[in-house]
């Protein structure tokens, strides 16, 4: 990977840049800093929030799981509403500080706060806060990046968001053992962490307008844009292959029910995973911009495929949780940025982020959907079958999915 | 403004956050240290043998000081007195006149959870090493000391599901097998089979060695629940009963009800099994703990000092019928546990 700080942001299309296209813009880079500070942050309080939760605030595991449903709701429909206001105003820039301020806010009020209602109102406001600014900061990477690079680019940005979603469990279990059961010490540092990340993005990140109409896309145009044939293929797609894809924590759930390793070592599952993520989002990104997004979008899936067909061997060791743990790695690597590089380049630059918005906000509802009803059905079928029986829809899904995306462009470099 | 003042702002700003973080969490430290040094040591005994012989009560202790987080005992002639600390550290503990179970976090960057048998008489060494898994949160041993039953709190972390909780709760025979997680007995509620992944079960009480009660919970329902050993299956008795114990005459149960109190808020409440009659205990903050019999007429559990800052916590007693007022047993302690 070459990373150059010496790109000047907002070429979008340059189409004579033979130079640009090795080089990933500085602006991605800076994004890429932006969230891995936030992560860091986030993952911080989100590590240690079961321990406080039952440590501190005494709460049973029942009392836990009941706001899991509400927010991944407001989140989808904020998520949209960020990617239009960032459109509307052609000043993603904006909408995501306001996304990052609401979520740093969010840490250092967990200080002066008791009790679970209270907490529940916090994270929701963190989680509100991440809705607003992943879309407008998606469409400010796609408006600074060579489009033939989109992959790249995004591979880079995902790669620095997942080490600092790696390092913060790290740094919040350090600052435990260092100050035991000082859960302040956690939220004043990610507290700082999260302000270091919104002076980068408020100071360093330059302001892109994502279009160069001057005219202001309306409700009718954005619209018109989300049900248009272009995009009616990809988003239907997405919501076949996410309604399939259940939730890690499942596969989690069924790993440590046979493998005591997994049991031991559950909260350090998803490290794992992370960690595979993280090596792979730049080469998979590189791929994408040579053989087609589409069909690493795709091959991801046949990963996912084979991640549940091992998941639900009857019995499992480390050698299967390892190998579950790297295809699950793979899966996230090859359609997280690779979606939002596939949609960025089929959305014309005035709707960017209201188009991305709606693709991740397919992906988030339909896979909240399978978590749902892979509940049920593990209810009735029991583990085993329940995973065998989605690995079989996914491997029909797929080959559907590759049809309708099929014709996508590929932007081979010249 | 200038690139050149913007990275100068920057640079302010980060070193701002970095020197207040830190400053913070070094002040927090000192600030520890302070307290540990300043809190007043807790008059301890050494007569631990010849105290075993009387009935007395098994906690842990959490005065800050000497003998943090050891299992101390105190008679119950003297409950307020001066206690012995036995060595053997536990998050949670729980002892019979035959057997002791002990369950232990080994902090690190990863920590590991044991649950250790240690015997009546406290010795250094375990004399058994039971699985376990997860953060340790209730334990019991069945009169007799032959069953031991340890709940912890397994969990997860997703991109798609965050904050899922799942309990597990091991049943074992402490002389023999490991009977396993009761979570996956059949439970039966209005002689209906539920078989939910989020089914889970926690907090047992043992009756004999085959019977026992339990919690279960699906959705936001949790139930009394009656369970065998040999037959491997729970029947819901009644709704809205958490961490239930059974009276030392096994006449009535106490535990915590949620009833329409705020998320993660309970009551302690005592069930009379024959009549099916609940009564409120005049305790009226919220407990979230696995009360213990005193005797027939008090009920014991810890409550957190109400300082967030403060590790600490005490046990407190109020009486089992609903009348009177709650009393401090033994302060700076938890997880109690009485032996006759």
């Amino acid at each position: 990977m070459y990373v150059t700080l010496r790109d000047r942001p907002g070429e979008d299309a340059s189409p004579s840049g033979q130079a640009v296209a090795r080089r990933v813009s500085s602006t991605v880079v800076l994004l890429g800093v932006v969230s891995l500070l936030t992560d860091v942050s986030s993952e911080m309080v989100a590590s240690i929030m079961p321990l406080y939760l039952t440590a501190v605030i005494g709460l049973s595991p029942a009392a836990y799981g009941f706001w899991d449903g509400i927010y991944q709701g407001v989140s989808a429909v904020v998520r949209i509403a960020g990617g239009y206001a960032a459109d509307r105003r052609q000043r993603p820039k904006l909408v995501a500080i306001i996304g990052y301020g609401v979520s740093a806010l969010s840490r250092i009020a967990m200080l002066p706060v008791q009790g679970f209602l209270a907490i529940t109102a916090i994270t929701t406001a963190d989680r509100l806060g991440k809705g607003v600014r992943t879309a407008p900061r998606d469409a400010l990477i796609a408006a600074s990046s060579d489009p033939r690079t989109l992959g790249r680019s995004f591979g880079v940005h995902r790669a620095l968001d997942t080490t600092g979603a790696a390092l913060g469990p790290l740094v919040a279990f350090t600052l435990l053992w260092a100050v035991p059961g000082s859960y302040d010490s956690v939220f004043v540092v990610s507290f700082a962490f999260a302000i270091a990340g919104l002076a980068v993005l408020v100071l360093l990140v330059p302001n892109v307008r994502t279009a160069t109409a001057a005219a202001r896309v309306g409700l009718r145009r954005v619209g018109r844009e989300l049900a248009g044939r272009t995009l009616r293929r990809p988003l239907i797609a997405s919501g076949l292959l996410g309604v399939l894809t259940v939730g890690d924590g499942f596969i989690y759930l069924s790993l440590q029910d046979r493998d005591d390793f997994a049991a031991l070592y559950f909260p350090l599952l998803y490290v794992g995973t992370n960690a595979v993520y993280l090596s792979l989002a730049v080469p998979f990104g590189r791929l994408a911009d040579r053989v087609g997004r589409a069909r690493v979008l795709v091959g991801g899936h046949a990963a996912l495929l084979l991640g549940y067909l091992l998941a639900a061997r009857p019995s499992g060791g480390l050698a299967t949780t390892l190998a579950v743990l790297a295809l699950l790695g793979m899966f996230y690597a090859a359609t997280d940025g690779v979606l939002a590089a596939l949609m960025s380049r089929l959305v014309p630059a005035e709707a960017r982020g209201t188009g991305i918005a709606a693709a991740q906000t397919v992906v988030a509802l339909s896979r909240f959907a399978a978590s749902l009803g892979f509940g049920l059905l593990w209810a009735f079928m029991g583990r085993g079958s329940a995973l065998l029986l989605v690995a079989a829809l996914l491997a029909a899904a797929i080959p559907v999915a590759a049809w309708l995306l099929r014709g996508i462009p590929r932007e081979v470099p010249a | 403004m200038s690139m050149r003042a913007r990275v100068s702002l920057l640079t302010a700003i980060l070193l701002t956050v970095a020197l207040g973080a830190v400053g913070y969490v070094l002040y927090t430290r000192q600030a520890q240290a302070k307290t540990e040094a300043a809190a007043p040591k807790v008059p301890v005994r050494e007569d631990l043998t010849a105290l075993r012989g009387a009935p007395h009560l098994v906690f842990r202790n959490t005065a800050l000081g000497n003998g943090y987080g050891e299992v101390a005992i105190v008679p119950l002639t003297a409950p307020d007195g001066p206690r012995a600390l036995t060595g053997a550290s536990c998050e949670r503990v729980y002892a019979t006149a035959a057997e002791a179970v002990c369950l232990t976090a080994d902090r690190g960057i990863v920590t590991t959870y044991h649950a250790r048998l240690l015997g009546p008489e406290w010795a250094p060494a375990p004399t058994r090493d039971l699985p376990l898994t997860g953060i340790p949160s209730r334990a019991r041993l069945s009169r007799d000391g032959i069953l031991v039953a340890t709940t912890t709190f397994v969990f997860g972390d997703s991109y798609a599901n965050p904050g899922q909780f799942s309990t597990r709760t091991v049943v074992s025979r402490t002389k023999g097998e490991v009977i396993g997680d009761i979570e996956s007995f059949q439970l039966n509620v209005r002689g209906k089979a539920i078989n939910a992944i989020d089914k889970n079960l926690w907090g047992v009480t043992f009756v004999d060695d085959d019977t026992f009660y339990a919690t279960a919970a699906s959705g936001k329902k949790t139930w009394l629940v009656r369970g065998s050993l040999s037959a491997r299956t729970v029947t819901a008795l009644r709704e809205d009963a958490e961490c239930p114990s059974l009276s030392p005459d096994g006449t009535r149960i106490a535990f915590k009800r949620h009833g329409n109190l705020p998320a993660g808020q309970w009551r302690l409440a005592v069930y009379d099994i024959a009549t099916g009659r609940e009564t409120l205990l005049a305790e009226t903050r919220s407990v979230d703990d696995q009360a213990e019999w005193l005797d027939d007429r008090t009920v014991l559990y810890g409550l957190p000092r109400g300082d967030a800052s403060s590790a600490s916590s005490d046990i407190w007693q109020v009486p089992a019928d609903g009348t009177g007022s709650p009393r401090p047993l033994v302060k700076d302690a938890w997880s109690p546990a009485v032996v006759r």
